[in-house]
């Protein structure tokens, strides 16, 4: 009996051990999420989601520009990014035996682990020097390379959850393998696919790093992707390093709209597959 | 390939064997198949016919190679980098491993069903039926709904699922979705249709259900049936072939192979003694 005792006892401990260490991992992004939101909420007005910046020294204006930029910015490198990650998912989960895979496991890892600058940089070398502008377009470009990984390790992941007896029965049936991959398991991995286009978008749209020398950043509202382009992140940066205190307001209020973003894109993920 | 044909024996009994039809015909024959794995042989040297219009069952303990024989028959093995496939398998006189012979021309022909029931998932029970002709390039809907309901009926399902096609093949039972498989590979009006252990995941009833199939399918179709169950290879096969260590032991007409085995090691399975 008194053995039974001791074992309660340390059951509660353990147990007191993974709450304790589950509250100081939340705490910092409470505190980060509850000071984002105290500070950034009071400065949000229809102003920040309608006007451009002002310049400096006058009080008001907004982050229209930044806030158009970042989406189409990311939305442009989603489109990118997506047939390169999931050509690349299923390549490494349906041909594992393939010649290509080891080299592409190990790019992809590297790329997944690579800082996000230094993707910025490629962008930069590959399309800002060539064309001799900072662009919309270089910025998603660096976006994309933020994505690819993401996506592709994703999709591989999911891929190889689909049960193996799918793709026998679609062999079975006289259909030729890219059919069945394209037509059976990716279907029956839709949902998993889908959260790892959201995901890779989540976590792209909040670099700032990536853009300073691509999108560059600019104070008029434009979609012309040859053009230097504003984002979020990088607004946010400039405004928080700068030393106006109504800039200083803003900034945390971006923080807040990109924070929404992420948010509701993760929500949108797990939506996307609920029920499995 | 005549050893195992009865000799005119009157005394014997197996009057029905005797009567064996002189047109009965190999729809495969199978020359010294041996399948690898590595350096290991899952069955070895096998020869054996399917004979057309006919069910063929393949029986044997875990582990026999049964398995492996039959999916060497429609080139299933190629999927698995490690297996290698040696001798022929003669469909229709073609071997099906000969080169320039497209795998997948091969399972147009010789269709499957598996262990486990194994519909799509993302589809309807329409869209399961008609999956093998529309995504080779059949479109016509009068041609997709003719289909449907001639595949449907020959694995007698139609009846319980032709108000609700476009329902999830998910909602069937276990015995549904199994027929739902044979009729998706009849879709496609294969030669052959080979079935691994395909009621060895269902209940008695569905059981005696897809059992009862087979007597009426094998007038449109060759068939050959792995089963670890002997009473069912009794009750649905023409012909039986047992297999021991990857060996081919035994093959012949099923009555005879299950009254009067020629081999010590078939008649110690057949009469229960291991297995």
């Amino acid at each position: 009996m008194r053995n039974l005792q001791a074992r309660y006892t340390r059951d509660r401990l353990i147990l007191l051990v993974v709450i304790v260490g589950t509250i100081l991992a939340a705490l910092p992004l409470t505190l980060v999420l509850g000071y984002a939101l105290v500070n950034g909420f009071s400065s949000l007005n229809w102003d920040f989601f309608t006007k451009g910046p002002k310049p400096p020294g006058e009080l008001g204006g907004g982050m229209a520009p930044a806030i158009v930029g970042t989406l189409v910015i990311t939305g442009v490198g989603l489109l990118m990014a997506t047939p390169f990650g999931i050509g690349a998912g299923i390549l490494l989960a349906e041909y594992p035996d393939n010649k290509l895979n080891p080299t592409l496991r190990l790019l992809s890892d590297t790329l997944n682990g690579m800082p996000a600058i230094l993707k910025g940089l490629l962008a930069y070398v590959l399309v800002v020097k060539a064309q001799g502008s900072f662009s919309g377009f270089s910025g998603a470009l660096a976006m994309a390379f933020i994505m690819i990984p993401i996506i592709a390790k994703t999709t591989e992941s999911v891929l190889k959850l689909v049960p193996w007896n799918i793709r026998e029965a679609g062999l079975a049936l006289g259909l030729p393998r890219w059919r069945v991959i394209l037509s059976l398991v990716l279907p029956a991995a839709r949902a998993g696919v889908v959260t790892g286009l959201l995901l890779a978008t989540a976590r792209a749209a909040g670099e700032a790093a990536p853009l300073i020398f691509t999108a560059f950043g600019n104070t008029l509202l434009t979609l012309n992707l040859s053009q230097p382009m504003d984002a979020l992140p990088l607004r946010l940066y400039a405004y928080a390093i700068s030393p106006y205190e109504d800039w200083h307001r803003q900034a945390w209020a971006a923080a807040v709209v990109l924070l929404g973003l992420i948010v509701l894109t993760s929500l949108l993920a797990r939506w996307v597959t609920r029920g499995r | 390939m005549n050893e195992f044909r009865p000799v005119a024996n009157p005394e014997s009994g197996h009057t029905e064997v005797m009567t064996l039809d002189p047109s009965l015909k190999a729809r495969i024959e199978a020359r010294q198949v041996t399948v690898w794995y590595g350096q290991k042989a899952g069955v070895k040297d096998v020869d054996m016919p399917i004979y057309a219009n006919k069910v063929t069952a393949l029986i044997g303990p875990s582990g026999c190679g049964k398995t492996t024989f039959l999916r060497a028959l429609n080139r299933m093995h190629d999927l698995t980098p490690t297996a290698r496939v040696t001798g022929e398998v003669l469909l229709d006189g073609v071997n099906v491993y000969a080169a320039g012979v497209d795998p997948v021309e091969v399972r147009r022909k010789i269709g499957m069903v598996f262990q486990k029931p194994n519909p799509f998932p993302t589809l309807s029970i329409y869209g399961n039926v008609v999956a093998g002709l529309k995504l080779v390039g059949i479109r016509k809907k009068s041609l997709l709904d003719e289909a449907v309901e001639r595949s449907l009926s020959q694995a007698a399902l139609w009846d319980e699922v032709k108000d609700r096609l476009h329902a999830p093949s998910m909602s069937l039972s276990g015995g549904q979705q199994q027929r739902l498989c044979i009729a998706r590979a009849l879709a496609v009006e294969p030669e052959v249709l080979l079935m691994d252990e395909p009621t060895s995941a269902l209940d008695p009833i569905s059981t005696q259900s897809i059992e009862d199939l087979l007597t009426d399918l094998k007038k449109h179709v060759t068939i050959a049936i792995v089963t670890h169950n002997m009473q069912q290879a009794g009750r649905v096969s023409d012909f039986t072939g047992y297999f021991l260590n990857g060996d081919l032991v035994e093959f012949g007409p099923t009555n005879l192979l299950f009254t009067t085995p020629k081999d010590k090691r078939t008649e110690a399975y057949i009469t229960g003694r291991f297995g």
